[in-house]
């Protein structure tokens, strides 16, 4: 095997912060090549001193690619190289079609008129490789993540790749589309093409990564090689501490009913007689942690945001208690005042004012609290906000501070501090932990805890389910819109769960064949 | 760190544009006493500054709501002409009181704020595409109103809006008492309030400007309400139209800041969809925006018509933009979810001066909307470079 990229002792200064420290990484030509590490570790930044985003000179090392110095100017040069990332955000314009996003900025024309029927063919051509089966002129914007994220590959593939870059391909993907991705990741490497891939999903990197290396506060710790490879393992390395316990002890002492859910259904707000939710009952007792399981798209946020204020869904039915007794959730205000919170999935785009103070974002679901007369008493809100950072560990220099400049982790502690001061007796959960890192998760946990042991309800939904196993009472399965099994905490395991959706998947092929 | 940079920031805005404003002042000062015209602020100039430009500051208040709440209104010229020519033909031809002209004509305002602002709020047409069609809409009702001409005189108490002055209830006359007093006492509640915001930040752990800038403002402040206020006292006093401003003003800095539906008006602005699960009635909210903005439209099209003592078809045609000008002069941010009350009246204020200004040193009106063009794409750029940095 022969080397294909060294970097050595890279170290990137941005004002006020040393974002990457002497960080070294050797990737072998054909190889998968893994990096982990918690946000803000480092990833992102090396990734970029790699691909040009920043230039030859804006940093300090020495990068060797292909036996021969790098000094990159820009993006285009390393791209010249084959060098090619694909940023976790895609980079595709909805509006426009695949043939006509592949070739973007590297057009099939000559003299500056386009080729289309070639642009097809090879569009085509390309597609296949990636196996993906759409016409070319299909709009990019209506396809899923995970069907965009191939025609970014594929983009890639078109501009001969050599060392390709995924910065986290699968955090938006559903679990059958990541599958695929990582499957094609094996398959380009069989055919030659280095890779290297940023992911938090430990299972994920076992299963396509030859080796790792881990990266911490700006340093890289190890490189390990494919049997060194074990989660525990690169937990450890990646916290700096043992993590024998990622979730927090705890004794459940469910008290009486608290939230029921009885027989509800909605239907899609646009497509008329799609049912999105089929008949759903459930409950959640006092003190209790329940989960729901199940993939992604089968309407578990589709449940919980139309049970909150009908925020999703048109042709509400069924029936919501608390304490026994039916409550009107009509509206999110009805729903907050009957004692329910409900913690958005999509933290930045439905939780959060980015470009607001921590304080104002705190106390947005509860201004109310902090006035009198509908005049607001700001000495209130920096108290509340201080009381709430204390609590929950927000790190931030201040509560003034805007919360575009937090981490995931402590946006997330934002937006729960939102939903606190509401004082809900039930919290829904909708994927807590998503884009995280391990440390962070584990107090997000904690907290869900001292939540239960506080005598609140907790409703969690996620996709991750050893996060459901570590830390439910009780955990409903959800396919296609229906509840379609439940289990205690000691039956509860991922085959089962797993089982349980499969065996309804089967039922219903069954129903239409 | 990033906590003291924001915070600085922050002050650096409203500084810098109060810095704009004395220095545009200043300029004009110099210009036109190097032409040989008497003193550029003299008392009528001062006057007229507030006189001439009430209707910006007044549309701007309502602009930057729905502005904040991440919207436009294009109309408010049309409106502000309609209901001018509303009060002229209730006056005029039907022979209303003043009293009764003045709340029917801002209901009037109320309803055309309300027939847009419930295509934009529970419609979701695109505010730009509704006021655009608003803008043409009032203007032909205005031209059909007149009949293609001018509706006017007016009687005296109707003029007194736009033209009356307070009465000196000291007696004193010249210099006017009642003006001197409420002079003094707007300076010393402008440094209690400076003062008890300074005290606030410290408590809440923001980092205060520097106590030489503060104290350096605030004594500019004080000094420019001094001088105005004296000015205005050896003319003819504090004119109605300002007090009327003042009113409003603080009004609306306070409804911004303080209240419970003025934050929530930002918070839509910031981000709809977070506001909405917050339990925000996000389509009130904006419809509220344009009622209140077509109440104060019609508040401003009854100053203009009682300015002018006719209601023209022609009225108040490029208020929108003067208005909308004034805003993002002032600081609010393009995408909605910022700007502050403070900020606009200042914004406003530049706008004013340059307009007089250029007026008395006869620049033609073809430079003086090349001039006015820049200066707002100035301010921006500075925003957008400050933002950036």
């Amino acid at each position: 095997m022969t080397t294909l990229l060294e970097m050595r002792e890279i170290t990137k200064v941005f004002p006020g912060v040393k974002a990457l420290d002497r960080v070294s990484l050797t990737v072998e030509a054909g190889e998968i090549h893994a990096i982990c590490g918690e946000n803000g570790a480092g990833k992102s930044t090396l990734m970029k001193v790699l691909s040009g985003v920043y230039p030859h000179g804006t940093y300090e090392g020495e990068i060797v690619y292909d036996g021969q110095p790098l000094h990159n100017r820009g993006i285009r040069d390393s791209e010249h190289k084959g060098i090619i990332i694909i940023h976790q955000e895609l980079a595709l314009i909805p509006l426009l079609s695949i043939a006509e996003n592949l070739f973007l900025g590297n057009e099939v024309a000559s003299k500056g008129v386009i080729s289309w029927p070639m642009a097809f063919k090879k569009t085509e051509d390309l597609l296949r490789q990636v196996g993906l089966n759409e016409p070319p002129g299909a709009v990019v914007g209506k396809l899923g993540v995970g069907k965009q994220q191939l025609i970014e590959i594929a983009k890639a593939l078109s501009k001969n790749v050599r060392l390709l870059i995924l910065d986290e391909p699968t955090a938006a993907l559903q679990e059958a589309d990541a599958d695929r991705l990582l499957d094609l990741m094996l398959d380009l490497k069989a055919r030659g093409v280095t890779q290297i891939i940023i992911s938090h999903k430990l299972n994920e990197i076992s299963r396509v990564a030859d080796r790792i290396t881990v990266i911490r506060d700006g340093t890289s710790v190890s490189t390990l090689t494919k049997d060194e490879i074990s989660e525990d393992r690169i937990i450890k390395d990646m916290v700096g501490r043992d993590m024998a316990h990622r979730y927090p002890e705890r004794e459940s002492h469910p008290g009486e009913m608290l939230f029921e859910v009885e027989n509800w259904s909605c239907w899609h707000p646009e497509q008329a007689g799609r049912q999105m939710i089929k008949g759903v009952s459930l409950n959640v007792r006092k003190g209790e942690i329940v989960g729901i399981a199940g993939l992604m798209g089968t309407g578990r946020t589709e449940l919980a945001m139309s049970i909150f204020g009908r925020s999703y869904g048109k042709g509400h039915q069924g029936t919501v208690k608390m304490h026994g007794k039916p409550v009107d959730v009509s509206t999110v205000t009805k729903a907050i005042e009957a004692g329910i919170s409900y913690v958005t999935e999509d933290r930045k785009a439905l939780g959060l004012i980015l470009e607001e103070p921590i304080l104002r974002n705190i106390s947005l679901a509860n201004l109310v609290g902090i006035a009198k007369n509908s005049i607001l008493d700001k000495r209130r809100e920096a108290q509340v906000a201080e009381t709430y950072r204390k609590q929950l560990a927000i790190r931030t220099p201040g509560v003034q501070q805007k919360v575009v400049n937090l981490s995931g982790g402590n946006q997330q502690k934002v937006v729960l501090s939102k939903w606190l001061f509401t004082d809900p007796e039930l919290l829904i959960l909708d994927e807590p932990t998503r884009g995280i890192d391990v440390g962070a998760k584990f107090e997000i946990y904690t907290i869900m805890k001292d939540l239960a042991d506080q005598g609140r309800g907790v409703l969690m939904i996620s996709s991750e389910m050893p996060e459901l196993l570590g830390m439910c009472d009780r955990i409903y399965v959800m396919n296609e819109g229906r509840i379609v099994g439940e289990l205690t905490r000691d039956e509860a395991s991922q085959e089962k769960i797993m089982a349980l959706i499969v065996k309804d998947n089967g039922k219903t092929t069954g129903k239409v064949a | 760190m990033a906590e003291k940079q924001s915070s600085l920031g922050g002050h650096f805005r409203e500084n810098g544009m109060l810095l704009a404003l004395v220095a545009i002042v200043a300029l004009f000062s110099l210009l036109v006493s190097m032409q040989g015209k008497p003193m550029f602020l003299q008392a009528p100039n001062i006057t007229n500054i507030f006189l001439q430009n009430g209707h910006v500051i007044i549309l701007a208040l309502g602009m930057l709501l729905i502005i904040v709440s991440g919207h436009i209104d294009l109309s408010v010229g049309s409106v502000a002409a309609f209901t001018g020519a509303v009060a002229a033909w209730l006056t005029v031809k039907q022979g209303l009181p003043v009293w009764a002209v003045i709340p029917l004509t801002l209901l009037v305002g109320g309803l055309i704020g309300a027939a847009q602002g419930y295509w934009v709020a529970y419609w979701r047409i695109p505010s730009f595409i509704v006021t655009l069609a608003g803008m043409l809409v009032f203007r032909g009702a205005t031209l059909w109103l007149l009949g293609g001409q001018n509706i006017g005189p007016f009687p005296k108490e109707f003029q007194a809006m736009s033209s009356g002055f307070i009465p000196d209830l000291t007696g004193v006359m010249k210099p006017h008492g009642l003006t001197l007093i409420i002079a003094a006492l707007a300076i010393a509640i402008v440094i209690w309030i400076g003062l008890r915001a300074r005290k606030r930040d410290a408590e809440f752990g923001i980092t205060p400007e520097p106590g030489g800038l503060f104290w350096g403002r605030t004594l500019v402040i004080a000094a420019a309400m001094a001088f105005v206020g004296w000015q205005l006292a050896s003319f003819r006093g504090l004119p109605n139209v300002l007090v009327v401003l003042t009113v409003l003003i603080v009004l609306y800095a306070f409804f911004t800041e303080n209240t419970v539906q003025g934050r929530r008006i930002y918070a839509v602005g910031g981000n709809e969809k977070a506001a909405k699960l917050s339990g925000i009635n996000t389509e009130r909210l904006v419809f509220a925006c344009f009622v209140n903005m077509g109440v104060l439209a019609a508040l401003a099209g009854m100053m203009v018509t009682a300015r002018l003592n006719s209601a023209t078809p022609k009225a108040g045609t490029g208020f929108e933009l003067d208005a909308i000008a004034a805003v993002f002069i002032g600081g609010a941010s393009m995408t909605g979810g910022s700007g502050k009350i403070i900020g606009v009246v200042i914004g406003a204020l530049i706008m004013g001066v340059m307009n007089m200004g250029m007026s008395i040193l006869g620049v033609g009106i073809d430079y003086q909307q090349m001039i006015k063009g820049l200066v707002l794409l100035a301010a921006v750029i500075f925003d957008v470079y400050n933002k950036n940095k």
